[in-house]
C-alpha cells in the first residue's frame, strides 16, 4: 500500500476478557489488519481496560491466555495505546496495572483522538 | 461523527461513556434498548437534554413503535426510519457504536 | 488426519497442522518436515526453536514481517530476510515453518 492511503485506524474495546469473546477477536483482528500497515490505535474504555490488567492465569478455567499476546503488538508496530482514565479509577486500577505500556486519557481526550480517525471499530 | 448506542441506560452503561466521549458537534442515534433513553419519564432522559444542546440526537422510530414507546419520544430527538439510519451513516465519516 | 510414529497418533488438522502443540517433539517435527518435503539442517532448526520460543512467550506465531524482524534481531541480519527464510521454506516460512514447529497457522496468513 502506497503512503498515501494510509488510514487512521482506532480499536476501541469497552469489554471484560473472558465473558464475551470480544477482547480475542478485537486481538486477532488487530494482528491481521497490522498486516496492512496502517496508522493503528488501541483504546481500552470501560471494563475494556481490564483486558490489559496483568496477572491473567486462565488454567482454572480452561481458555487460552491470550494476555501474553498484548506484548507482541510492539512488534507488530502497534504502540499507541489509550486506557480510560476514569475506567482505571472506578475499578481501582492503575497504569501500573497495565501488562503493557499504555497511555492513560480522560475520555474527553479519547474522544478527541476518536474524531481524528478514519475509520472506527468497536469491541 | 455518528455514535450509536444500543444498550438500554438503566442495564448499561454504554450511554454514559459515549456522552461522556462524545465531542460536541457529532451525532448520537439510538437504537434497539438504547431507544428507552429517549423517552419521557426515563432517568437517563435528563441527560439526554442536557446532551442535545452539545448534539444532534436521533432515535430509530421502529425500535420505538415495537417497545410501545413512540409515543413517549422525548421531545427534541428526531425520530428516523431505518432509510434515515443509513442517511445517518453515510453522511459521518466515522461511526463509534457503543456495543 | 493423523500422523502415526514409533506406537503413537499426532492428530492434524485438514491442512497438516498439530492439532495440539503440547504434542509435538523433534520427532514429530521432522515427519511434518519430510510432508513438506523439507530435509532438517541446522538452520532449520534455528528458526522452528526461534518459532517455538516466540509462541511461549507471547502465544502467537508471527506474522512472517514479524518473524523476518524478530529473526534479524536475535539471529543477525544475514537470518532476518525473506530471502534467507523462503530457501529454508520455500512455500513460506510462516506457514511451512509454524507446521512443523506444531504451532497454529500464524494470525493473518491467509
Amino acid at each position: 500500500m502506497s503512503e498515501g492511503q494510509i488510514k487512521k485506524f482506532m480499536y476501541v474495546n469497552r469489554k471484560a476478557p473472558h465473558g464475551t469473546i470480544y477482547a480475542l477477536e478485537s486481538l486477532e483482528v488487530v494482528l491481521i489488519a497490522a498486516a496492512f500497515d496502517q496508522d493503528v490505535s488501541l483504546a481500552f474504555m470501560d471494563d475494556g481496560v481490564y483486558q490489559l490488567k496483568k496477572g491473567f492465569n486462565t488454567k482454572g478455567i480452561e481458555v487460552k491466555n491470550f494476555q501474553p499476546t498484548y506484548r507482541a503488538l510492539d512488534d507488530y508496530d502497534i504502540n499507541k495505546l489509550y486506557v480510560e482514565k476514569e475506567a482505571l479509577e472506578a475499578r481501582g486500577l492503575t497504569q501500573e496495572d497495565m501488562c503493557v505500556p499504555v497511555e492513560v486519557l480522560s475520555r474527553a481526550e479519547i474522544g478527541k483522538l476518536m474524531e481524528t480517525q478514519d475509520v472506527v471499530l468497536s469491541f | 461523527m455518528l455514535h450509536i448506542v444500543n444498550k438500554s441506560p438503566l442495564d448499561r452503561n454504554a450511554l454514559d461513556t459515549c456522552l461522556a466521549t462524545a465531542q460536541p458537534g457529532g451525532a448520537l442515534l439510538l437504537i434497539e434498548d438504547g431507544v428507552y433513553a429517549a423517552t419521557n419519564g426515563n432517568a437517563a432522559a435528563g441527560k439526554l437534554k442536557q446532551a442535545m444542546g452539545q448534539m444532534k440526537v436521533y432515535a430509530l422510530k421502529p425500535d420505538l413503535e415495537a417497545r410501545g414507546m413512540a409515543d413517549r419520544a422525548l421531545e427534541g430527538v428526531t425520530l428516523v426510519d431505518y432509510g434515515g439510519f443509513v442517511d445517518l451513516v453515510t453522511e459521518h465519516a466515522t461511526c463509534q457504536s457503543w456495543l | 488426519m493423523a500422523i502415526e510414529l514409533n506406537g503413537k497418533s499426532y492428530d492434524t488438522d485438514e491442512e497438516g497442522y498439530l492439532t495440539d502443540i503440547n504434542e509435538w517433539n523433534e520427532d514429530v517435527a521432522k515427519v511434518l518436515a519430510q510432508n513438506e518435503n523439507i530435509d532438517m539442517t541446522e538452520q532449520h532448526w534455528e528458526v522452528i526453536n526461534f518459532l517455538r520460543e516466540y509462541y511461549n512467550e507471547f502465544q502467537i506465531a508471527p506474522a512472517v514481517r514479524v518473524l523476518t524482524k524478530a529473526i534479524g534481531k536475535k539471529l543477525g541480519p544475514e537470518k532476518g530476510n525473506s530471502q534467507y527464510l523462503y530457501e529454508l521454506f520455500p512455500y513460506g516460512p510462516g506457514k511451512q515453518a509454524c507446521k512443523i514447529a506444531g504451532l497454529p497457522k500464524p494470525t493473518g496468513c491467509i
